[in-house]
């Protein structure tokens, strides 16, 4: 076998420790239980496992090979070829978490790098070196505003989306964690700032906002949401879409003690949905209520520059029932494509970056509705993703926009609200040409 | 023998940056967001940035630089046809919200992928969903607590682990709102019956387990505990982590397991990414199959698949979407190049090399190991006589293993054992590897105190003084 390097001397290993057949080595397990063959194919050459799995690609379509305008967080970015030569390195790749800091200065001086670089961007003071994902990564925030405390009521806005709910309830559930919504504002798209006011009390642990939130939608009442929270003496976690902080103010600039985010756009594929990065930065008086792993720089023997794990009491190999969290493998592979990718942007790329999305936003919001029977319905800005109205059916428009290679927008049927709507997205991947193509072909489906 | 390089790389914001532009532009933007402070984050050229990562990838030691016998990690290789495949644009550039249409392929290769690991563990359904071993093992208790409540028999308040548990364990089942409860070992290393019974009561909502455990010993009681469990009313949850032991030999549904994750970056050879991504996939029998993860991939009549929602006593989701794809991808290729003699092949060598070594290591005298002698894929040796009679320490040791060009085992764990390094090779390793790291634990054992005690010196950095990171944090470079 390729990958069994003994496989062809078996017999003479086994002599070597005395025993003569392979089965001697399982005879601990009870005969009842040993297993006589397993129901599946044999093995493929690597030539049958390349024909097949072409196969199964042909089923796909890629965002290279369609036009694709959905909205609601996971949007196609460009990812330099930089990136990926630094992430095949398998160095890195085939590497595991750096117990043996002295084994492991590479991938630890670049995760403390990604945690400077986080903690830059979101204005905090620290950050953690990954969590699963920016959905999981609220759920972690709201165990860590509780576990700070010691209330049991987190506050989000209901216009988050339906998997972020059902992750937030499965991870605070067993802490006896109330999870109160806030309606937003029919009119704005915002958070209804008098509906927060009066569900923010004594007992609220944590207040969650997205910015900007599951519409696209700008919560620019920072300031006055910040004195909500406060006032309560509660904690403010912040959402953030990374690509928006090259223009937009950053949370700890206005008043956030959490700051959570989902990192795919930092040079992650998008991959069906699959491997993430969640973000995750604080302010450093919460540093050991922190969940998840933390890189600290330090001196060895000698007393030059080193980096090793650190603050590991407060994670489960040593603290066990009592952890900050149960998270062991996290998303290192992710938070190092994010290190590489936002060196490779720099602070200037990434203001471009930024800027170029809030453009395409706005051109894109402009020209669908040129098109008759399509209008907008919130009042507030928006950064790459906008919610439109449609005057017919969205299922019956996506699936004609289909047959002419076009994905349209994600149809909002969460939100009993908002019939017939669709969330909209676009990046600096999209052309005018694709632009050109979504409203010429929503001119004929309208 | 490998070699790290030795570099003074400096940290990304002492390279020499371009000037960051001195306007931001922030248009219309609403005015109490725009942005006036400057991004302190430096703007390199290619040259530079590429140079830095390459340079901190050669200080790094990962699976294709060398053995990695990391106890409970199964640091085993990656075949390198699975990353090329996993890149293809057509995986990798598929988005989760997509017309079913257009994803076909993917749909296939997770209802093919859930089928797969039914076969191999015995289970009846899968769920792909979970992003990591440790959050499989919450899943799981996420079920365990649906499934008691939906018997009404909520006051199931606690989870029992053996003293050999991995950490995530009690962690998970914390997390989960369960109070743990630990049972020590036999004297053999193994769950002991008596002290099982006396702890199962009304209150057990479930007994989790490793098998083989932790210490590489198979719970040969496995039948009598699963008995006793059911019994008692509590459910039966395996720790896929020593899954590697026991492929095409012995299956967790067989054993009487109700839940079971597994570890795809350990056992179906994914890369380990410098600590993930990884999965953690969670396999259920029948009667816990309504609570799982929504959504459900059904395949139709015509041979389509679709996502399957309907599921109303489900705990809905843990992560976003339908699990981490491109390593799902990676374990499914995996499986069907290993195929049913590959996959039953590579749990045998994996316990022969673990078996090999230690027959070796124990030979020489300098080790000991306590509990049981017949180990599967790990095993766990005590440094204690070195400590007593040299005073070196598993650290110690672990630390010369790497002026050795090794990367140590697992140290300090499980907790049951004095000193211990935990060892475990995977079917992955040559004899010549296994030989020549049993030659350099021997040797170790024979060194003076304070070369082993001055280790490593082969490596960019020296010993690194852990207890002054955790007194005075430095995590950021705002920091320094």
């Amino acid at each position: 076998m390729k990958f069994i390097p003994n496989s062809s001397i078996k017999k003479e290993m086994l002599n070597e420790i005395g025993l003569n057949d392979i089965n001697d080595l399982f005879s601990d397990v009870p005969k009842k239980l040993r297993l006589k063959n397993l129901d599946l194919p044999n093995g493929l050459s690597q030539i049958e496992t390349t024909k097949k799995l072409r196969q199964i690609a042909c089923r796909n379509r890629s965002y290279n090979e369609i036009v694709c305008f959905l909205g609601g967080g996971i949007k196609p970015h460009y990812i330099p070829s930089a990136v990926k030569s630094i992430l095949s390195r398998s160095e890195f790749y085939t590497s595991y978490t750096p117990y043996q800091s002295e084994a492991s200065q590479g991938f630890l001086q670049a995760m403390f790098e990604y945690q400077s670089m986080i903690a830059e961007l979101t204005a905090m003071d620290i950050s953690n070196a990954s969590l699963y994902d920016g959905i999981t990564a609220l759920g972690e925030a709201a165990l860590m505003c509780s576990r700070i405390n010691k209330r049991k009521k987190f506050v989000i806005p209901n216009n988050i989306s339906w998997q972020k709910k059902s992750v937030l309830k499965n991870y605070t559930k067993g802490a006896g964690i109330e999870i109160i919504e806030v309606p937003f504002d029919k009119k704005s798209g915002k958070i209804d700032l008098d509906a927060l006011n009066k569900s923010v009390d004594e007992n609220t642990s944590g207040v969650y906002i997205e910015n900007p939130n599951f519409f696209g939608v700008f919560e620019d009442d920072v300031e006055q949401i910040n004195k909500i929270v406060k006032t309560a003496d509660s904690l403010f976690v912040v959402g953030i879409d990374p690509v928006s902080l090259g223009i937009c103010k950053s949370p700890g600039d206005y008043g956030a003690d959490i700051v959570i985010g989902e990192g795919r756009a930092l040079g992650i594929p998008m991959d069906f949905g699959g491997i993430s990065l969640g973000l995750f930065s604080c302010k450093k008086e919460y540093l050991r209520n922190m969940p998840g792993r933390v890189i600290g720089l330090t001196k060895d023997a000698d007393g030059k520059r080193a980096f090793c794990m650190t603050l590991q009491t407060r994670e489960q190999h040593i603290r066990r029932a009592r952890a900050t969290s149960n998270i062991c493998t996290n998303e290192g592979l992710c938070s190092l494509a994010a290190t590489a990718y936002l060196s490779w942007l720099g602070s200037n790329g990434l203001q471009d970056l930024s800027k170029i999305n809030f453009e395409q936003g706005q051109k894109l919001a402009k020209k669908i509705l040129s098109v008759n029977g399509f209008s907008i319905i919130f009042t507030g800005s928006h950064f790459n993703e906008f919610v439109i109205k449609c005057s017919k059916n969205p299922k019956q428009i996506n699936s004609k926009l289909l047959k002419k290679g076009i994905q349209g927008g994600l149809i909002l049927e969460e939100f009993p609200d908002l019939e017939n709507c669709m969330l909209f997205g676009i990046t600096e991947l999209h052309t005018d040409l694709d632009i050109e193509r979504l409203v010429s072909a929503l001119k004929e489906v309208a | 023998m490998y070699r790290f390089a030795f570099y003074e790389e400096p940290i990304l914001n002492e390279l020499r940056s371009a000037k960051i532009h001195e306007k931001i532009e922030t248009g219309l933007l609403p005015k109490s967001l725009q942005r006036k402070k400057k991004i302190k984050i430096p703007n390199l050229d290619e040259t530079q940035i590429i140079r830095h990562f390459h340079r901190l990838s050669q200080m790094n030691y990962g699976i294709d630089s060398g053995f990695y016998p990391l106890g409970s990690c199964t640091m085993k290789y990656n075949p390198k046809i699975c990353e090329e495949i996993a890149n293809w644009d057509s995986f990798a550039g598929t988005h989760p919200d997509m017309d079913v249409s257009l994803i076909q392929g993917n749909l296939e290769i997770i209802f093919e992928l859930e089928r797969m690991l039914c076969e191999i563990t015995g289970m009846d359904y899968f769920t792909l969903q979970p992003a990591a071993g440790a959050q499989g093992e919450f899943v799981g208790m996420l079920l365990t607590r649906a499934y008691h409540e939906s018997k009404n028999d909520a006051d199931r308040i606690e989870v029992i682990i053996p003293d050999t548990a991995h950490g995530t364990n009690p962690a998970s089942a914390s997390m989960a709102g369960y109070k743990l409860t630990e049972i020590p070992s036999t004297k053999d290393g193994t769950v002991d019956l008596k002290v099982l019974e006396k702890t199962l009561s009304e209150k057990t909502a479930c007994f989790m387990l490793t098998n083989p455990n932790t210490l590489g010993i198979f719970e040969s009681d496995i039948c009598e505990i699963q008995k006793m469990v059911h019994d008692a009313g509590a459910l039966l949850y395996y720790d896929g982590a020593n899954m590697n032991a026991n492929l095409g030999e012995a299956r967790p549904g067989d054993m009487g397991f109700d839940i079971v994750h597994l570890n795809l970056h350990k056992t179906f050879a994914t890369p380990h990414g410098g600590g993930g991504p990884g999965s953690g996939p969670v396999g259920v029998k029948t009667k816990l199959e309504k609570f799982l993860p929504v959504p459900i991939i059904s395949k139709k009549k015509d041979g389509t698949y679709i996502f399957d929602y309907d599921a109303p006593e489900s705990i809905g989701k843990i992560k976003g979407f339908y699990g981490n794809f491109s390593v799902l991808l990676k374990a499914y290729i995996y499986i069907l190049m290993m195929g049913k003699n590959g996959l039953k092949e590579s749990s045998e060598i994996a316990v022969l090399n673990s078996n090999y070594m230690k027959k070796k290591i124990l030979d020489s005298g300098k080790y000991t190991m306590p509990y049981k002698d017949l180990r599967k894929h790990e095993f766990v040796l005590s440094c204690e006589q070195l400590k007593q009679k040299k005073d070196i320490r598993a650290m110690d040791v672990a630390k010369r293993l790497l002026d050795h060009g090794l990367h140590p085992p697992t140290i300090y764990f499980p907790l049951i054992v004095k000193e211990a390094l935990m060892i475990e090779p995977t079917e992955s390793e040559s004899k010549k590897d296994l030989d020549r790291f049993i030659d350099a634990l021997i040797k170790i054992a024979e060194e003076k105190p304070d070369i082993v005690k001055g280790a490593p010196t082969n490596t960019p950095v020296k010993r690194i003084d852990e207890v002054s990171a955790t007194k005075n944090p430095i995590l950021t470079w705002d920091m320094i």
